[in-house]
Parts: structure tokens; C-alpha cells; sequence
């Protein structure tokens, strides 16, 4: 099945240069083809929701802007020029959440989060830490060992590293809201939208509805030719 | 590149001392097998001296495959691989750090255990330096072929089974100059050359290994 996908024309799209661009994209996972000639631009401060069926290729396509698969064709532009999946600056400006938390069971909440930090070359600074987990409500939890912790806690924890990449401009995140609680939900869009007020994008998917008020977030649908 | 090398090292040896029974298997499994040949093969001194080169090194060798499959397996299943490789820096430093840990958790604990297997088998003392210093050379050796079948075979099914088709075969020069090294030594003779044919093994594998596991990480995790 294929998908032609088009670029968002909305104004505040065309204002301002995209942080990552996707031009003419086709992605595959297996043999099956997903996706052809998928554009996507993503501005800054704009929170886009990606949207589609199961297996239309959601987590495929974050995986691909995120550069951890290479598509079947097109490009993946970052300020106008290619990304090459070495180019360290690009990954420092990067935030991916996939489906998993990559927490591990046997480390403490904080160790887990510090060593997500330590990956992107910062350093773990406890006060921070301490400070990005109240922010989503688990600082309790910040000595208790992950395989203790509930579903929801864990993906808390797992999103508390938002709080600490305010300064990142591209976040790509898979079911940032699975498992979340409606306080998890509201703390979410606060790091969402206090994100976009930095200039940054991100690109999500999410089987709920989007409970985000500011910025209103814009529809990128696979199923039906990109803009809903 | 040291950043993030420390980082997963640190990391990895943090979640080995909390996993201290798994840590511990790689050795309680060196110390039983080793311990069975003699009611396997009879209690003569003179012929388990003759065949313990040999023996320790073939448990060395299967001991260190034991872990070398769940190496980047949980990484992967709980999503900290992704991280790792969208990390600013070289993946080519979390294969390092994954086969240093490896080796500190499996390898090192048989080299400091070996002297006494040594003496159970009725080695001599020179013999028993030998086999330490084969054994130093070569588990390094051992550890970083590990992780480069244990990447390439990731995610597959039945990478357990083809993880050892790929690993024995090329870790058959390790086990036959380390093995060859006490052997000769036994029989009063310079293990030198047996010495010097491990050294370059180990360079040649410490150069190329790491190079092709994150080759075969990204690849894996396409």
C-alpha cells in the first residue's frame, strides 16, 4: 500500500525555516512498502500529531526521521542540507522516545534518567534531575528501583528527559501518552507547549485525541494524504 | 567518544553487581566443568596434567559464551540500544564499553580463578604462569568476538545457535595458541612464540572487532 503524504501549508508553516524537512520520503519495513513521496516539514514551535491506522508505518517514519533506519528513497533535510546519521550536532539537537522507556529494571529512577542524560554528553547534575522528575510527578519514585515502578510511572520517568531537553529542538516521541494518567496527560502538553514556546517541534503519534490547547496541533494523517 | 564510553561502562557494571548471580554464572560454570573431569576422565595425575591446557581452555572459551548472547539483547528489548546509537558520538564506544564490561564480569574472574583450577590438574608453576598470561591475552579475545556475533546475530531467531556457529570458529586460534602456550611449557620448551601469535590476535581483534560490531549494531537495528 502506498501513501502520498503532503507538506503542511499553514501560514505559520510557511514563516518560518523547518527544523527537519522529509522531501519525496518512502519508507518500508520488511518487504512491504509503507510509505511514497511523503513530505513533512516540521517549524518551530509547532507540535504536529501523527496520525494513522495500525501498521501504516507511524513508528517507521519517527524512525526514520530520527535516523535510526534508512528510508527505500528521498531525503531527510535538517537546516536545509541532509542528515548524516554521524553528524553529532544533529543528534545533540535530537530527543527520540520510542515505544520503550529504555529504563532498566535493576537502576533506580534517577540513575536510569541520569544515564539517558550522560548518552547525550551531559552531565547529571541531581538538582536537575530531581527537578525534571517532580515536574512530572515521580520525584517520590526517584530512589525506587524501575522494576518496582507502575506502567505509567515508568513512562513518566521515561518522559521526565523532556523536561531536561527544553533546549533540544526536535523531539520525535511514539506514544508519549500511552499508559499516562490525566495528571501525566496535563504534564505532557505543559512540556509540550512551554517546548513550542522555545521554538521547538515536535512530532508525535497517539492513538487518544490531543487534549493540547497551545499551539494547536497539527494533523499529519498517513491514511488520508498527509494533512487531515 | 570517552564520554560516552564511561558512561555505558559504568552503567553496565552498576546493573552486573545487581545482577550478582547472573554476574557470577560465566565462573561457577569454569570452576563445575572443571571440577567434573576428573570423575569424567579418572583421577591418574600425570594425564589430567597433560590434558588440563587444553580443557581450561575449551570451559574458558564456552564459559565466556554463556553471557555473550545477552550482551545487547535487553538493550534492545527495553529501547536503551536506540539511545545509545542516536548518542553524538561513536557507536563504536558502546561496543567497546560492552566488551570491556564483558570482560571484567566474565573473562577476568576466570583468569583470577585459573591458578587454582591449575593446581587441581597438578600443573607446575610455570605452567601455571603460562596459562594466566595465555589467559589474559586471549579472553579479551574471547569477549570481543562475543559482541561482534552477539550484534550481528541480534534480534534474529535462533541467534543463540548461530551466535556460537560464528564465535567458535574464529575463536579457534585463541584456544589453540593459549591451550598450545601451557602445553609447551610442560614439556620445558619457550611458549614465546605461542605468547607473541596470542598478542597479535589480540590487536588484530581489538582493532577490527569493534569497528564491525557497531557496523553490525546499526545494521541490526535497521
Amino acid at each position: 500500500m502506498h501513501t502520498t503524504a503532503h507538506v503542511d501549508t499553514t501560514p505559520s508553516a510557511t514563516v518560518s525555516a523547518p527544523l527537519l524537512q522529509a522531501v519525496d520520503l518512502a519508507g518500508q519495513r520488511g518487504e512491504r512498502a509503507l510509505f511514497h513521496h511523503l513530505a513533512l516539514d516540521l517549524v518551530p514551535g509547532s507540535v504536529t500529531w501523527l496520525r494513522g491506522r495500525n501498521g501504516r508505518g507511524k513508528t517507521s517514519l519517527l524512525r526514520l526521521l530520527a535516523g535510526l533506519a534508512t528510508p527505500m528513497a528521498g531525503t531527510v533535510n535538517v537546516a536545509g542540507r541532509p542528515v548524516r546519521r554521524s553528524q553529532p550536532e544533529w543528534r545533540r539537537g535530537l530527543v527520540y522516545i520510542g515505544h520503550q522507556n529504555a529504563l532498566k529494571d535493576d537502576l533506580t529512577a534517577a540513575e536510569a534518567l541520569a544515564f539517558l542524560l550522560q548518552l547525550r554528553g551531559a552531565a547529571p547534575d541531581s538538582a536537575r534531575i530531581d527537578s525534571a522528575l517532580e515536574r512530572l510527578g515521580v520525584r517520590a519514585s526517584r530512589r525506587a528501583l524501575v522494576r518496582t515502578l507502575s506502567q505509567g510511572q515508568r513512562r513518566r520517568v521515561a518522559l521526565a528527559r523532556l523536561a531536561l531537553s527544553l533546549e533540544q529542538p526536535l523531539w520525535l516521541l511514539d506514544e508519549p501518552f500511552d499508559a499516562l494518567d490525566a495528571d501525566g496527560v496535563a504534564a505532557l502538553n505543559d512540556l509540550l507547549a512551554d517546548h513550542a514556546a522555545r521554538g521547538g517541534a515536535t512530532l508525535l503519534t497517539s492513538h487518544q485525541p490531543l487534549s493540547l490547547a497551545e499551539p494547536v496541533p497539527r494533523i499529519f494523517d498517513l491514511d488520508h494524504h498527509g494533512l487531515a | 567518544m570517552t564520554e560516552l564510553f564511561v558512561a555505558v561502562l559504568l552503567r553496565d557494571l552498576r546493573l552486573a553487581s545487581r545482577r550478582r548471580i547472573d554476574s557470577l554464572l560465566p565462573l561457577v560454570f569454569f570452576v563445575v566443568a572443571l571440577s567434573l573431569f576428573p570423575l569424567g576422565v579418572g583421577p591418574e595425575p600425570q594425564m589430567l596434567r597433560e590434558i588440563a591446557p587444553g580443557i581450561v581452555w575449551v570451559c574458558a572459551l564456552l564459559a565466556s559464551m554463556l553471557s555473550v548472547n545477552a550482551l545487547f539483547a535487553s538493550d534492545l528489548a527495553d529501547g536503551s540500544l536506540e539511545q545509545m546509537l542516536l548518542a553524538p558520538q561513536p557507536v563504536i564506544a558502546v561496543a567497546a564499553a560492552k566488551c570491556t564490561v564483558h570482560w571484567l564480569v566474565s573473562g577476568l574472574p576466570l583468569i583470577i580463578a585459573s591458578p587454582l583450577v591449575g593446581l587441581l590438574f597438578g600443573l607446575s608453576g610455570q605452567a601455571l604462569a603460562a596459562l594466566v598470561i595465555s589467559l589474559v591475552l586471549g579472553t579479551p579475545i574471547l569477549s570481543l568476538l562475543g559482541a561482534l556475533g552477539a550484534a550481528l546475530t541480534l534480534g534474529l531467531r535462533s541467534g543463540g545457535m548461530l551466535l556460537i556457529l560464528i564465535v567458535l570458529p574464529l575463536a579457534s586460534p585463541a584456544l589453540i595458541f593459549g591451550a598450545g602456550a601451557v602445553g609447551t611449557v610442560e614439556s620445558g620448551l619457550s611458549a614465546a612464540g605461542h605468547f607473541s601469535l596470542l598478542g597479535a590476535l589480540l590487536i588484530a581483534t581489538a582493532v577490527g572487532a569493534p569497528w564491525a560490531t557497531a557496523a553490525a549494531l546499526r545494521i541490526s537495528t535497521e
